[in-house]
């Protein structure tokens, strides 16, 4: 397979190729992070920037750790102090950041679409880091990423997707990777903050978590994002605990083999107990793991493409 | 055209042959490391023989240099990166470098690189099954060559080994 994208926007426009394609190339490079000297020099005179526009920790570091591992220069341009807040448009943003010769801008925006306007404007590679409740590909890269690593394969797993699917656009990265490499993905949430039709896209839907969690191979519990539920979609969290909640008390962690992931940052007491985090089920550590190699190789892969 | 340069036999006279000299000037405390691919695969037949006649078990490895290539933008679409194998310490370690075919020096360089980067060595000596003596870009030389030969730039030597390939032979054929 070539690839030839310079950007990476979502995992819809992506073929199951590509998606494969990518986890294969990330495999070699997460043998880079266990040498004693973790750098090589693939993209060594590059520059590589972190363009975000809503608060991140984990994202952020991962890739820049991605990108010094692969001996990029990193430049993190901070909102918060930037001209945006004088009013510049994200277009301008960029092209300014762009006439300074950069090579790729990893965008974060509140705002669905926002990557793509970026991409449509510049030359250098455009990676998507989150944009609204759109998607985030490297966030389910790395889960499928990790889901092969532990099952040998993903074709023919059952996966439950569990919280608000509605906001969220790692749900959304995730049912589009997981469908095309042949998983089949349940979501399971409260009623309103379940997508209306969501159905056609492959998936199957249900309300109550101990049926999807029953069938699942997979459970995958998203943050209850608290700074989006203003409209009362649910009465309280203490009912959302009880009703969508995963805790060692609803579910017997030793009777039934399936593994829990988690996005992060988690919401202890929430939508995961702390005790159901801690067991060896658990792979929310291995995600953050495997989050450096999956993005190593899509900054390799899409920073080559751009002249 | 393609020409013959070695056959399956002469390529294992060949790798028993060096594989005594080997073992008189380094000792047999040393370490291989393949190149992707055809290099790995020589360093794992070496392995074996030198295996045998020091009756140790000699650990070896392989890298794939993609990484430090100093043709970035050169190299087309999406190389594959398969990944290196170096499952053991290398500090202060005799190295025997492996590759098939030494051409312009530049493969060698980015594999001496990548070695560095797991540590520091005692020594690397460098094996190749065929060195083309003339089109260097680098002041680097072969330490054991099965065979030396001046090859035009307009031709190129292809190693095939069983592994991959089903035959075992050198041929020289021009390039298409």
């Amino acid at each position: 397979m070539n690839w030839k994208r310079k950007d990476l926007l979502g995992l819809e426009e992506l073929s199951r190729q590509e998606i494969e394609f990518i986890l294969d190339t990330a495999k070699s490079f997460k043998e880079v992070s266990t040498r004693p000297v973790k750098k090589v020099p693939a993209l060594r005179g590059k520059t590589i920037v972190n363009l975000f526009f809503e608060p991140s920790t984990r994202t952020k570091t991962s890739f820049e750790l991605a990108a010094k591992r692969l001996s990029a220069d990193v430049l993190n341009f901070e909102v918060s102090t930037s001209s945006v807040s004088k009013g510049e448009t994200i277009v301008d943003t960029a092209r300014n950041i762009e006439a300074m010769k950069v090579d790729c801008f990893i965008v974060r925006h509140s705002v669905s679409g926002a990557p793509l306007i970026i991409s449509n404007a510049v030359k250098s590679a455009v990676i998507n880091a989150g944009d609204g409740c759109h998607e985030h590909p490297t966030q389910a890269l790395l889960d499928l990423f990790t889901v092969r690593e532990v099952f040998g394969k993903i074709s023919g797993l059952k996966i439950a997707i569990i919280g608000d699917i509605f906001h969220s656009r790692v749900a959304r990265s995730n049912i589009w990777g997981f469908t095309k490499l042949g998983a089949k993905v349940t979501v399971c949430g409260p009623p309103t903050l379940m997508p209306r039709g969501i159905e056609k896209i492959g998936v199957s839907v249900c309300y109550s978590i101990k049926e999807a969690v029953s069938k699942a191979d997979i459970v995958y519990l998203l943050r209850l994002q608290k700074e989006r539920q203003q409209e009362n979609f649910f009465p309280s969290q203490a009912e959302y605990r009880n009703y969508f909640g995963f805790d060692t008390k609803k579910f017997d962690l030793t009777k039934k083999k399936f593994v829990i992931m988690h996005p992060g940052p988690m919401n202890r007491g929430l939508e995961i107990s702390t005790d159901a985090a801690e067991k060896e089920n658990s792979l929310i550590l291995q995600q953050v793991t495997n989050g450096i190699a999956v993005r190593m190789a899509v900054l390799y892969l899409t920073v080559r493409q751009v002249h | 055209m393609e020409n013959r340069i070695l056959s399956a036999n002469e390529i294992k006279k060949i790798l028993n042959k060096l594989a005594d000299q080997i073992i008189r000037e380094m000792g047999s405390n040393i370490a291989v490391i393949g190149i992707k691919r055809r290099g790995a695969i020589l360093a794992e037949r070496i392995k074996k023989i030198l295996d045998k006649k020091t009756k140790r078990n000699i650990e070896c490895g392989s890298i794939d240099i993609t990484l430090y290539r100093d043709d970035f933008s050169a190299i087309g679409p999406g190389p594959v990166v398969s990944g290196s194998e170096l499952m053991f310490e290398i500090d202060d370690k005799k190295i025997l470098l492996v590759d098939d075919v030494l051409y312009t020096g530049r493969t060698i360089r980015a594999a001496m690189d990548q070695i560095i980067d797991y540590g520091r060595p005692k020594m690397i000596k460098l094996f190749v099954l065929v060195d083309r003596t003339n089109c260097r870009e680098l002041p680097i030389q072969p330490d054991y060559a099965g065979i030396k030969m001046i090859v035009g730039k307009k031709q190129i030597v292809e190693v095939r080994l069983k592994e991959i390939d089903k035959k075992e032979e050198v041929v020289v054929t021009d390039i298409k």
